[in-house]
């Protein structure tokens, strides 16, 4: 199979990108989410689970939450550019909500055939959802799950869930005697415990959740297998989100330089501090440029779609840091302030660098896929 | 179907297959001599005459100046010039002679000559029958190329020209140079004028061409003396004063950011030329031993190895997005990257072949023993010459940062 030239992002996914840009700005512009978000700079502070519902009821609304369930199960089918457009503005605006969640959980979903579909209506009903997989010593790969099942019913504890304390639904990996189950568990159904996590990024939550002997739904015996084929969207959706926040650090940081005098001259006037922003930009772009081929494999080559993802994710990690570094440094004495916006683009991006994995991760999975005989 | 050929229009995909039909049947042997990495290190009128012969078949058969009118004969079609040179390096054909001709020169005078005068020079250009090259730095002008001192005393008709120019590459083949220089000395960008100049007709009489040699130990670039000139007015291209305006169609060009397509062709991934990309890399560390393995099972390396296949892949995806409208935030912002990438991605690569070929880096062209036939690091000094030419990335970055970007200007 091959790819079409223009990524197969077409007029639709154009509309939805512009749209998803205008509802964050007008519902959420940045001063307006550093209210919400950092109204406690207490270091000691207790976790807490700060986003607004309305406006996720909104995009429900808007069947954003239901973008990638395939048409046959009841929703958009849209392509994973266009996705991936949208999440780009949820970058950029740094917007808390369950939608990365909710779509990481539909690829796994639309992956287990028949048996995933009263979940994936579920989520065309709008229902959010939390993928919980991985485990305390943060192994990226879905085979190491802390999670088991006997007896039909669901143990152990996933660390890291992401937005757990948002979802309405856990989408659990765990072992199983025939080897992996998929489960669709109601966040709160009796013996399940979310503990929140006490995390630096302030838009986000995560926890620990512990399911101790919970009856749910089984959506697949064969759960690695969806799993791992999921990821591949779900790495390209992150790099999404880390490019478009990333462009946000971009631009703040060159208006700040270029108003911002000493030595009777704007900061962006001085090499030292412009060419790093130009690496920036050039760092973005290539994150941009191979996640949308990393999204159009998925469409149009699956065979190619991990490999590319793999790609963009390790190029997006990289920007992320970089990008945050320098948002930081350039803004100086302020930037290292509460008060200043950057520090909450700073703590998502450092936060999902390593989500899913880092780019060291990515380019020896890479590696192993380019490189094989050689490890 | 291949991947580029997924979206042509009508006519690009006959225009395709008219390509590939004629490049199965016409693509060149091997060469009769070693050829150079690149045409900028052409040593030898052997080297010369081998590549003028297939830029002169391809431009006959219509693979050359597609996109131009039929006029100043070009093929006349429309986004055409992209799908050919996408035949030409799928065929692994050698690469062009005539590249300061094609790159730059070309769009130059076709944007800002006067009709006669693209009429006479365009199709002799486009076959590579005339060489080109470029007069633009100067001993006291590298970055800050405005301050070009080289200058232009009228008497009549005519113009009296006396200067010297460096670096430039091809002047001991060329017939005609693009030449930048000062008509005021009163005013720094507006002091600036373009011409046209014949220097093969008039060397020993006001022009002298000498060689220098590169790092390398390559010659292919020169330096060229002007003492005395005298050329006609009509050679001039655009206004008098317009020649800053006339360079920056120029220089957009020949960093890849212009809107006229170079015709390019197989270049270093030419049978008979060394292949200089990543993938190449992978070769050269599966094939050297390292401890007990090959330097591809060392950690460290792959990590480099896979950072340089990303880098041109996304390299190679921002050309395919810059035509995608919704996918784009400023128009030059992908365009002007072009010439950075692409010389600092060749730099990181060839530097990551030398680190893994180890102590066998060491051994160079004439050594027997030489992985690769030694150049590996060929190629890695040859990107300096990528890296500094056509604006230096430092300029690059400022252009950058102070064109896209808007920050302030920092001169």
């Amino acid at each position: 199979m091959s790819q079409p030239n223009d990524f197969g992002f077409g007029e639709e996914a154009a509309l939805l990108k512009d749209s998803a840009r205008k509802f964050f700005a007008d519902n959420l512009p940045v001063d307006a989410l550093h209210r919400l978000v950092a109204d406690n700079p207490d270091p000691d502070r207790a976790p807490a689970v700060i986003w607004r519902e309305d406006l996720w009821q909104q995009m429900v609304e808007l069947g954003w939450s239901m973008l990638a369930v395939p048409e046959a199960a009841g929703g958009l089918g849209m392509p994973l550019v266009a996705v991936a457009g949208l999440v780009e503005e949820l970058g950029r605006a740094a917007f808390p909500c369950p939608l990365l969640g909710t779509l990481n959980a539909t690829y796994v979903l639309a992956a287990c055939g028949d048996s995933g579909l009263a979940a994936l209506e579920e989520i065309c009903g709008g229902r959010s959802a939390a993928l919980a997989l991985t485990g305390a010593s943060g192994s990226w790969q879905a085979a190491d799950t802390p999670l088991t099942v006997s007896g039909g019913r669901l143990s152990g504890t996933a660390s890291y869930v992401q937005d757990a304390g948002k979802a309405d639904r856990l989408l659990a990996l765990a072992h199983c005697d025939s080897g992996f189950a998929l489960y669709w568990v109601d966040a709160k159904a009796d013996g399940v415990a979310i503990d929140s996590d006490a995390i630096v990024d302030l838009t986000r939550d995560q926890a620990r959740v512990t399911f101790s002997d919970v009856e749910a739904l089984r959506v697949s015996d064969n759960g690695l297998v969806a799993v791992n084929q999921a990821m591949p969207a779900i790495w390209t959706l992150l790099a999404a989100d880390m490019a478009g926040a990333a462009e946000w650090q971009l631009q703040t940081t060159v208006e700040y330089v270029s108003t911002r005098k000493q030595f009777e001259r704007p900061l962006g006037f001085f090499q030292a501090v412009k060419h790093p922003l130009v690496d920036v930009m050039i760092r973005i772009d290539e994150t941009r440029s191979l996640l949308y081929n990393a999204a159009c494999a998925w469409d149009h080559e699956p065979e190619k779609a991990a490999q590319y993802a793999h790609m963009a994710k390790a190029s997006a990690s990289d920007l992320a840091g970089y990008a945050s570094s320098r948002s930081v440094q350039y803004h100086g004495g302020i930037g290292f302030t509460w008060e200043c916006f950057v520090h909450l683009y700073f703590k998502r991006q450092k936060h999902s660098q390593v989500l899913f994995g880092d780019g060291a991760w990515h380019r020896a999975q890479l590696a192993d896929i380019l490189l094989p005989a050689a490890a | 179907m291949s991947d580029s050929a997924h979206r042509d229009s009508p006519e690009q995909a006959e225009f395709r297959q008219y390509c590939q039909d004629w490049l199965a049947n016409n693509t060149p042997g091997e060469p009769p001599v070693r050829l150079p990495q690149s045409a900028l290190e052409i040593m030898t009128e052997a080297q010369l005459a081998y590549l003028q012969d297939w830029q002169k078949a391809a431009y006959d058969a219509g693979l050359v100046g597609c996109d131009y009118p039929v006029e100043v004969g070009g093929g006349g079609r429309k986004d055409c010039q992209r799908i050919a040179n996408q035949e030409m390096i799928r065929a692994r054909t050698p690469f062009f002679p005539n590249v300061i001709g094609l790159g730059m020169a070309a769009p130059t005078v076709f944007y800002h000559g006067q009709d006669a005068l693209k009429q006479q020079l365009l199709p002799r250009l486009f076959s590579g029958e005339d060489i080109w090259c470029q007069g633009f730095s100067e001993p006291g002008a590298g970055s800050d190329l405005a301050s070009v001192q080289t200058f232009a005393e009228r008497k009549g008709d005519k113009w009296v020209i006396n200067g010297h120019k460096v670096w430039t590459s091809l002047a001991h083949f060329a017939e005609w140079m693009i030449l930048l220089l000062r008509t005021d000395k009163s005013h720094k960008y507006d002091g600036l004028s373009y011409f046209v100049v014949p220097i093969r007709s008039a060397l020993g009489k006001g022009v002298t061409v000498r060689p220098l040699i590169k790092i390398t130990g390559e010659t292919g670039f020169n330096e060229v003396i002007f003492d005395n000139l005298e050329v006609d007015d009509s050679f001039r291209l655009d206004e008098l004063g317009k020649g800053w305006q006339v360079a920056m169609t120029t220089l957009l060009h020949e960093r890849g950011a212009g809107e006229l397509q170079t015709p390019r062709s197989g270049g270093m991934t030419s049978r008979s030329t060394h292949e200089t990309k990543a993938a190449a890399v992978m070769d050269l560390a599966r094939n050297t031993p390292r401890g007990e393995g090959c330097a591809a099972a060392d950690p460290l390396l792959r990590d480099r190895l896979m950072q340089a296949v990303i880098r041109e892949k996304a390299f190679e995806q921002s050309q395919r997005r810059s035509r995608v409208q919704p996918l784009l935030d400023h128009p030059m912002r992908l365009p002007l990257q072009n010439k950075l990438l692409a010389s600092e991605i060749a730099q990181e690569v060839s530097e990551l072949a030398l680190d893994v070929a180890g102590p066998a880096g060491s051994l160079y062209l004439a050594d027997a023993n030489a992985p690769a036939g030694g150049q590996w690091p060929l190629a890695y000094m040859n990107t300096f010459g990528m890296t500094i030419a056509a604006g230096t990335s430092e300029v690059q970055r400022n252009i950058l940062g102070e064109r896209v970007l808007g920050m302030p200007k920092s001169k």
